[in-house]
């Protein structure tokens, strides 16, 4: 019986193998392992989140755009909550009965033991009232928080909003945001989100059974302290984006002004626009309904979203181009006859001009001077070699920044529009289409669509005689000047500067005796570029691009009224007084013309709706109001194509409700 | 050899080492226990309404029980083991008609205002019958006659107990295969158990295609190594192709044959699920408590999870965790390493005995109480599903208690003995 004796060995090795593997796992989950004790320590710490204070956002005097608003949220934990004075407590906080047996229910559903939130964002003024009753309210905490808060309620579309994070950012983030977190949406609270958001900080609480604080946990040694997000400095200037605003009111379109030396962005004004204030707080969802359902698109950021043909405002560019090639100089001419036969299609120009030479033909905006040049352009390499040449041409536009992005610091940028080649080719049958085909371009019309933005670009470029810097809209961020490398660059446009000169002699003429001497700024010289872009959908949008003063140049400009007519009538006077502000710190010009262009009611009419009362312009200025294009070019306009549910009326009174209440003490 | 010993030197014969270690594991848990259930509105330390006074009755009638053994006859268990055996499946059936059932078990019967638990004792009364069996002249285990005797002489109890339903105490008798083992069973029945249970863990974590494919890579690799024995081929060749259809039946059996409570802690043991509120609550409470613990521990009741009582079972099948969280590293280390001192001293003890009998008790007696330590603090750290059974004199229990200690008793009884022969009449 004893020959298995040796067996006693594999008995006795098993025995102490499974007893080692019993202390190996020991070893791990006691030694090793953090998390068990982490979780025990979890029964009894209470974790409370620290919140970073957002970083404000200032404008380039340091003036507060958007800073930040302590609210509080109401949190409960639901087995802790004793008989207390139902009533008064919603009272307090501003809920009814049913309200709040339903956030009562909900966070009793999530845990009885664990903290829910029961009310967000109650505003300071009613969290001090609860917070002197809050111990008669057993199980009901307050967490602070902060809100964004708009000091002038301006700028709404360059600064953006702040939501809470969806499941799909959690993801995304992989992890780094939590439930209740905030995140930039739009603008540049989205743009700069990683700078703005600071970091959470943790203070560990110890608490008893009964989930009474017992003070910090280990002095504090666990707690992390919450880091405040950085503070950025805007290049706008808060006075003349103000100034912009007003005088966008009830109209439609844009304003973009920069600063041709740096890039930096002085005014980014869309309209209709709304009061920053109300994406934020508790009305914000019906806020934010609102202004989805409202067929002007308030929310919409046209300065660098919205598309319009360029008009007249194209001359000058293409003028420069062909003057780089040495297809014509400046003392090159053209008979003017009052129509330019493009084939059998005829291009007007509103009156005779005449012999035309390039200071002449822009400042009187003549399209057969335009016209002529383009089809010697494209012509040039003969016309059964249109396709190359074309494409050589776009490319040369598209060194302006048109078509492209110009990446400046803000999402949903759109690029434009310069079709290739490759369209016409699909268009009018392969290498079957001449420059007749595409004369609309000429001046400005045809396929070509541009932002504001790259509108506003195309001055900078000519201001700096022939590069630009990438139009940017945060100067500094926390306390260095650093800015980032791409926006201290100069890009140049492939024109010499020589060619810039005549070019902005015909500018100024546009301004001295020209289509827009209406707008001449006392003092000033101001350069610029009167467009009529053609809407088949009503009346054609009045723009106007700039820059001044001649020499030195501090602001370049473009401005865009929908539906209003011609360049010269609104979009003109409206950069004049953004510009003289700018350039004099105050108006000078006759306050009665100022009131007049600022009040003015130019919202297009929807489909459906009453015609609205135009204001017209001045029976007795001196009438010297040229179209700057007659053609009829198919022009698509991206900027009011909604559905149109409600009629004109009371569309206005949604607007209404979200504009800026403004007292006029500012001009 | 005279079979009855002279009381003096019964005296000097008596393995006081293992008597030590009773003593210091029973205080080791009566201890813990009274931590487990302390309230600090209520100290005391004989209060006979809580677990650790009741525990205390327990211990002391314990003591009791062991001297009694010890003064009887040596011929007493060897004679009257096969009665002992019939009187605990006799009341294994009755707990099935009369007991009370206890959470979900039919395992009590009620005797007064104690409670008495059959199955505890018929892990004994099986150990000496099956010492008997084994020890008669011509019984060996090789031959397949004796070997189903042997097997039926445990396979009865473990059906009642199967039936009651309590698979934790059917489980335990499994553990006799090691005394199987020492007495000539086939090797392969340990490889067998051993890997049956390791493919069965595998087939539930991977993909079953791919384990195929595994095992059969690992046999042709085994067969190309030992090409030149023909034997080893054939084995290995067999095992594979059992293995293959083992795989395949997991499934099967998962789905099947498994209750629901036991597979969702096998689930839980595996990470196949993270429902951990609710039915791995246990497990994971114990794992946090075990693991808070560590090195030192937070001192005596001082546990917060068991001062809060985190744990459920605290004082029962998840003992353990006292011993853990109050303890540390440390002391689980310490009271592993006494168990792991007495197993290894159990099989000293066996195999410097004489007559077979009491050999082979010797291995049964270190076979279940190395399966309940085991299982037990396996479970409480998480790497056994959990199982219900006791951890040994340390779990609050009075059945439990008295049967581990004529369990235990009864050899060192023989071993006082130890140069005598017993002899199966």
């Amino acid at each position: 019986m004893n020959s298995f004796f040796a067996r006693r060995y594999v008995v006795t090795a098993i025995f102490v193998t499974l007893c080692l593997t019993l202390l190996v796992r020991l070893f791990y989950m006691q030694i090793i392992e953090d998390k068990y004790f982490l979780a025990s320590n979890n029964n009894v710490i209470r974790k409370l989140i620290m919140y970073p204070a957002r970083g404000p956002i200032l404008d380039r005097n340091g003036k507060i755009l958007v800073q930040n608003e302590p609210v509080y949220d109401v949190t409960v934990i639901p087995h802790e909550v004793k008989d207390f004075d139902t009533l008064a407590f919603c009272k307090m906080i501003g809920i009814d009965k049913d309200g709040f047996d339903k956030r009562f229910s909900k966070a009793l559903k999530y845990s009885p033991y664990r903290t829910s939130i029961f009310e967000k964002q109650l505003p300071a003024t009613l969290y001090a009232s609860l917070q002197e009753k809050l111990s008669e309210f057993p199980g009901f905490y307050v967490q602070p928080r902060t809100i964004r808060t708009y000091p002038d309620s301006i700028a709404a579309h360059f600064l953006g909003y702040i939501g809470e994070v969806t499941d799909r950012d959690i993801e995304k983030s992989h992890g780094y945001y939590h439930p209740g977190d905030y995140i930039g949406r739009t603008g540049v609270e989205k743009a700069y989100e990683d700078l703005l958001r600071g970091q959470r900080g943790v203070r560990n609480v110890m608490v008893d059974s009964r989930n009474v604080s017992k003070g910090r946990f280990a002095n504090g040694t666990y707690d992390t302290v919450a880091i405040a997000g950085k503070r950025l400095m805007s290049s706008l200037d808060s006075k003349i984006q103000k100034l912009g605003e007003k005088l966008m009111n009830h109209k439609v379109g844009s304003i973009v002004a920069i600063e041709p030396s740096t890039g930096e962005i002085l005014a980014f004004v869309s309209s209709p626009g709304y009061d920053p204030n109300l994406m934020v707080g508790r009305e914000r969802g019906n806020n934010i309904a609102k202004m989805y359902e409202d067929p002007y698109n308030p929310l919409m950021i046209r300065p660098i979203q919205a598309y319009y043909p360029p008009g007249s405002s194209f001359k000058p560019l293409a003028a420069l181009i062909a003057l780089q090639e040495g297809l014509i100089t400046p003392q090159t001419g053209f008979e003017c006859t009052g129509i330019y036969w493009a084939g059998n299609h005829p291009m007007h120009c509103d009156e005779r001009h005449g012999y035309t030479n390039l200071s002449h033909g822009i400042a009187e905006s003549c399209n057969t001077y335009f016209c002529n040049v383009f089809t010697d352009v494209m012509n040039r390499n003969g016309s059964k070699n249109i396709g190359a040449t074309y494409t050589d041409w776009r490319e040369k536009v598209n060194k302006f920044g048109f078509g492209v992005k110009l990446d400046v610091d803000l999402p949903n940028e759109k690029k434009g529009f310069v079709p290739t080649a490759l369209y016409y080719d699909n268009k009018f049958h392969q290498n079957r289409w001449h420059s007749t085909s595409i004369i609309s371009l000429a001046i400005g019309q045809g396929e070509l669509e541009a932002t504001p933005l790259q509108l506003a670009n195309i001055e900078c470029t000519i201001a700096n005689h022939g590069f630009y810097y990438k139009p940017h809209l945060i100067k500094s961020i926390g306390d260095s000047n650093v800015v980032r490398e791409e926006f201290t660059k100069k890009n140049y446009v492939g024109i010499d500067p020589q060619y810039f000169e005549p070019v902005i002699d015909g500018m100024q003429q546009v301004v001295e005796v020209g289509t827009a001497h209406n707008s001449k700024i006392p003092g000033i010289v101001m350069c610029g570029k009167t467009g009529t872009a053609q809407n088949p959908h009503g009346k054609n949008h009045s723009i106007f691009v700039a820059f001044a003063p001649r020499e030195n140049p501090k602001i370049a400009i473009a401005v865009i009224v929908e539906n209003s007519g011609q360049g010269a009538w609104w979009a003109a006077p409206i950069a004049s007084y953004v510009v003289e502000q700018y350039l004099k710190g105050k108006i000078e010009r006759p306050q009665q013309e100022f009131n007049r262009i600022m009040n003015a009611n130019l919202m297009p009419d929807l489909p459906g709706a009453k015609p609205a009362i135009k204001v017209a312009p001045k029976a007795d200025s001196l009438n010297k109001q040229k179209s700057d294009t007659s053609a009829k070019p198919p022009v698509q306009l991206k900027s009011v194509s909604r559905k149109n549910k409600t009629k004109k009326d009371s569309a206005m009174r949604v607007l209404a409700a979200v504009q800026i209440k403004r007292k006029d003490d500012e001009q | 050899m005279s079979n009855s010993t002279n009381q003096r030197g019964f005296f000097f014969n008596v393995d006081w080492i293992t008597v030590l270690i009773y003593l210091c594991l029973c205080t080791i848990g009566w201890f813990n226990i009274h931590s487990a259930v302390y309230d600090p509105r209520h100290p005391g330390f004989v209060d006979f309404d809580t677990n650790y006074g009741k525990q205390f009755i327990f211990i002391m009638s314990s003591i009791v029980l062991s001297i009694v053994i010890l003064l009887l006859d040596n011929r007493f268990f060897i004679t009257f083991a096969s009665v002992f055996y019939v009187i605990t499946v006799i009341l294994l059936i009755a707990v099935l008609v009369v007991g009370r059932n206890v959470g979900g078990n039919q395992a009590w019967i009620p005797l007064g205002s104690f409670r008495l638990q059959p199955s505890e004792f018929a892990k004994v009364t099986t150990v000496m019958l099956l010492a008997r069996y084994l020890s008669g002249t011509n019984i060996r285990v090789t031959e397949w006659r004796s070997f189903l005797t042997a097997g039926a002489i445990i396979g009865l109890p473990m059906l009642l107990i199967m039936l009651q339903p309590d698979t934790g105490s059917t489980l335990v008798f499994c553990s006799l295969v090691f005394v199987l083992y020492r007495e000539g069973l086939s090797p392969y029945f340990l490889v067998t158990i051993g890997l049956g249970i390791l493919l069965f863990v595998l087939a539930l974590l991977f993909n079953q295609l791919y384990l195929i494919i595994a095992v059969v890579a690992v046999g042709l690799l085994i067969i190309w190594i030992f090409r030149r024995f023909r034997q080893v081929m054939f084995t290995v060749l067999i095992g594979m192709l059992i293995s293959v259809v083992f795989i395949f039946s997991v499934k099967y059996i998962y789905l099947h044959v498994l209750k629901q409570h036991q597979k969702e802690r096998i689930d839980i043991l595996l990470g196949l699920t993270s429902d951990l509120r609710k039915k791995g609550y246990n497990v994971n409470q114990s794992k946090i408590a075990i693991g808070s613990g560590k090195m030192w521990g937070k001192g005596y009741l001082k546990g917060t999870q068991t001062k809060y009582s985190f744990v459920p079972e605290q004082s029962t099948d998840f003992i353990f965790c006292t011993v853990g969280e109050e303890w540390g590293f440390a002391g689980s280390v310490a009271l592993i390493t006494i168990y792991l001192f007495l197993l290894l001293r159990l099989l000293m003890l066996a195999e410097r005995q004489r007559s077979p009998f009491s050999r082979i008790y010797g291995y049964g007696v270190a076979s279940v109480l190395f399966f309940h330590v085991i299982i037990n603090i396996g479970m409480t750290v998480g790497i056994v599903p959990v199982i219900g059974i006791p951890l040994p004199f340390i779990s609050y229990g009075g059945s439990s208690l008295w049967s581990f200690t004529i369990l235990l008793f009864v050899m060192i009884k023989l071993d006082s003995n130890r140069m005598g022969t017993l002899v199966p009449n």
